[in-house]
């Protein structure tokens, strides 16, 4: 195991402030929240400044392709940025899960990363959101010899937006990761659970791919962009569930009943007194998640397994305990809570669920499930 | 400033005069202390050389590889993570000199006289009485009173010890802080036999027990404030470690199901899986706690520390005796023993599983911590208190 770094550096911090600062600007609760029910819920315009200005949305992209040259560690902070502000924007899809396997394919995505560093282009991983790392590699679509692709996959993350698609594909050889244009498939959006990150269907009809990963590599990489996307997800949910602890504890030092500032009873500070407490697991947990990931840690996969289901089921906590203490303003559309209870949910799910990535400890921490066939049969009668 | 390169000089040069292999090991932990290579954060003198704190562990690290003895800080631990840092903060010069060098060799053991039956989370409430006798370089004090739960005492050479000293004010600011001799004839020890079986801690009696005034720690009526350095030290030692994975009950619990399948419940198995990610987030906790520390950073994590593990304990040890099953239905022995530290990992499963009931109590309920935290950490309002600006003596009790 090698020696995990759990702070945050200067750096780090430096660029925390100013995705802090761009996005307290841009997208305050109350734009989301009207963004949402629009027409367009997903802010390019928001995309397109932290390409520009902030030069976040390629982070651990090369230098020399256009990138930041920076690591998975710069990035998780960014999305715990974005979790906190429940940024309506396509980054785990484009900047996380996409951008894994494209840094994977080498010289054959070469070209796509002049427009997606400049933040004109976003791309889509084709998956469902709700695929574990562990899963097996799916087979919906299929690739003839001259690279056509057909078939559908269903709740994919981040596509009405996206300009290009990756799509995992079984070819004549095996299988295969494909770029395919999102001009060439179509897109139907789906109602999703979580309204800042909208789902939707995609189906292939002969569309033209153009073959990224081959069979020798393409399982590896798709495992490799997801345990990437579950593990940065985990600071996702650290960044969500500390804005709703900050501002749960802010509206209990406000709002007064029976004579005194609810947040005096002892019922509910220990209530919120567990929740830090999970908190600052949760950010332990994320952090050497990120940490691993970045150096290539051949503990990784451990340590993303346990981020993974632990700062998810706190995400979800944090956020249901905010709803139940703001009381009957938190059930109201026009408070902002709800938004990120959906966010919170759906990222529970997203990437597989906390029991999921505990199952997978099972192997990887070497704690067999109970065999079938050691149990004592009963005797007949 | 000293540097890890000069520590590791001063280690070295400690290692030559003092082979370990043929030096007595309480003449090897003398000789350390005096070479400022015990705790090297305390000044110069008092067994240290006013170095960071973090530069310990290269310390540690040399000495561990060369084989020399340790002062097994488990045994002495009250006197080196609550007696240390109070006596240092507050203490007088010669109160340094004479208590820091065989506290830290572990020569004399030190207890808490804190507690009290009627003084447990709601400690200002504490009755025992200590009354100033004589003037001039005689004075002194007589401590009439009862304490409880203060484990070590049976073995302790000396105590520290809270005490009331003025009852016409409000209760926390009419206590002062004493070091008491428990070899004093006023001072009674019987053991306290607890759900375990074992009698762990004790009840102390003070009956007329006389310290001199040169005995007393800090300002007199400023023994509260002087107690919450104490109880913090506390509280962050406990964080400041360091754990593999699957160390402590985790491990313990890993290896029963590795190593007997028939066992194995798919209920079970879901609560190990829970439990395994629960210990080590845990432990990551501690590791970016310990990491801050090292950079002079510390976060309110360490508070919090000391309430995680009581959760966890408790979860892991009531599964491991429900996996045992038939071996989980016995107890190793009921019979009355007095052990000198609390070992969770040498002992039968029934035992861990009771004696963790006290990590929610002992030492700061769970209850008294999550006051703790949302209050000092998360701002909330304090609970309303009845009794804060009434004399203590006409306060209800």
């Amino acid at each position: 195991m090698t020696e995990l770094d759990l702070l945050y550096s200067e750096v780090e911090e430096d660029l925390r402030s100013a995705v802090r600062a761009v996005l307290a600007d841009r997208c305050p609760p109350q734009a989301v929240l009207a963004r949402c029910e629009g027409p367009e819920p997903q802010d390019t315009g928001l995309w397109r400044t932290l390409a520009q200005e902030l030069g976040v949305v390629a982070l651990q992209v090369p230098e020399a392709l256009g990138g930041a040259g920076a690591s998975l560690r710069e990035t998780a902070v960014v999305l715990e940025e974005l979790g906190r502000a429940c940024a309506p924007v396509p980054f785990l899809g484009s900047a996380v899960l996409a951008t894994t396997v494209l840094l994977a394919a080498g010289d054959r995505a070469a070209g796509e990363w002049p427009a997606l560093c400049a933040g004109g282009r976003t791309a889509a991983l084709a998956v469902p959101l709700s695929t574990a790392p562990d899963a097996p590699f799916p087979l919906g679509v299929r690739a003839d010899a001259a690279g056509a692709l057909t078939g559908a996959v269903g709740s994919v993350a981040d596509v009405p937006v996206a300009g290009l698609l990756i799509v995992p594909a079984d070819g004549p050889a095996g299988p295969g990761l494909y770029a395919v244009d999102a001009a060439d498939v179509t897109v139907t959006a789906r109602g999703s659970l979580d309204l800042t990150r909208p789902l939707a269907d995609v189906r292939l009809d002969g569309a033209p791919g153009r073959l990224l990963v081959g069979p020798d590599q393409a399982e590896a990489v798709l495992w490799e962009a997801l345990l990437t996307g579950a593990g940065l997800l985990a600071s996702e949910q650290l960044g969500l569930a500390e804005w709703c602890l900050a501002t749960t504890v802010a509206y209990l030092r406000e709002r007064r009943q029976f004579g005194r500032v609810v947040g005096s009873f002892q019922a509910l500070k220990h209530r919120l007194a567990d929740l830090w407490l999970d908190i600052a697991g949760a950010r332990a947990a994320a952090r050497a998640a990120a940490d691993a990931l970045s150096t290539g840690s051949a503990d990784a996969a451990v340590l993303v397994a346990v981020a993974a289901s632990h700062c998810g089921a706190v995400a979800v906590r944090a956020a249901e305990e905010a709803v139940q203490l703001h009381g009957g303003i938190g059930m109201t559309w026009e408070h902002p809570v709800h938004l990120y209870l959906k966010r919170a949910k759906a990222d529970q799910l997203a990437l597989g669920t906390p029991g999921r990535h505990r199952a997978s400890l099972a192997t990887l921490a070497e704690l067999p499930a109970p065999g079938h066939g050691r149990l004592p049969r009963l005797p007949h009668v | 400033m000293t540097t890890a390169d000069e520590l590791i000089t001063l280690t070295a040069e400690l290692l030559a005069a003092h082979d370990p292999a043929a030096t007595d090991p309480l003449e090897f932990l003398r000789a350390r202390f005096d070479a400022g290579l015990a705790w090297v954060h305390f000044p110069p003198g008092l067994g240290g050389l006013g170095a960071p704190r973090a530069l310990q562990a290269v310390v540690d690290a040399e000495l561990a590889a060369a084989g020399a003895p340790d002062n097994d800080p488990r045994r002495i631990g009250i006197g080196l993570g609550m007696a240390a840092p109070t006596i240092l903060r507050y203490g007088t010069e010669e109160q340094k000199r004479r208590f820091l060098r065989p506290l830290w060799t572990g020569e004399e053991v030190w207890c808490q006289l804190f507690s009290e039956p009627g003084a447990g989370s709601d400690l200002a409430a504490l009755a025992t009485r200590a009354v100033r006798d004589g003037d001039g370089p005689d004075a002194g004090w007589t401590v009439d009173g009862q304490k409880v739960w203060t484990s070590s005492a049976h073995l302790a050479r000396w105590a520290i010890l809270l005490a009331r000293t003025d009852p016409d004010v409000p209760k926390h600011q009419g206590i002062s802080y004493f070091v008491c001799d428990m070899t004093d004839p006023g001072v009674d020890v019987r053991p306290l036999r607890q759900l375990t079986g074992e009698a762990e801690f004790n009840e102390v009696f003070l009956t007329g027990v006389r310290i001199p005034d040169a005995h007393r720690l800090g300002a007199v009526g400023e023994g509260w404030q002087i107690a919450q350095t104490t109880l913090n030290n506390e509280r962050v030692a406990i964080g400041g470690q360091r754990t593999p994975r699957e160390g402590g009950l985790i491990g313990i619990l890993a290896e029963t199901w590795r190593r007997h399948p028939e066992l194995r419940t798919h209920e079970l198995h879901q609560r190990l899986l829970q439990g395994w990610t629960d210990a080590e987030v845990l432990r990551l906790t501690g590791e970016r706690l310990r990491q801050q520390l090292a950079v002079g950073q510390p976060g309110p994590e360490g508070a919090a520390a000391k309430l995680a593990f009581a959760r966890l304990a408790q979860e892991l040890t009531g599964l491991e005796v429900e996996l045992l099953a038939e071996q989980g239905l016995g107890y190793g022995d009921w019979t009355m023993s007095r052990p000198e530290l609390v070992d969770f990992t040498g002992r039968d499963a029934g035992y861990r599983y009771l004696r963790a009931k006290g990590n929610s109590i002992e030492g700061g309920s769970s209850e008294i911590l999550r006051n703790i935290i949302a209050e000092r950490v998360l701002g909330l309002p304090a609970e309303a208190r009845s009794d804060k600006d009434v004399p203590w003596k006409e306060s209800a009790r």
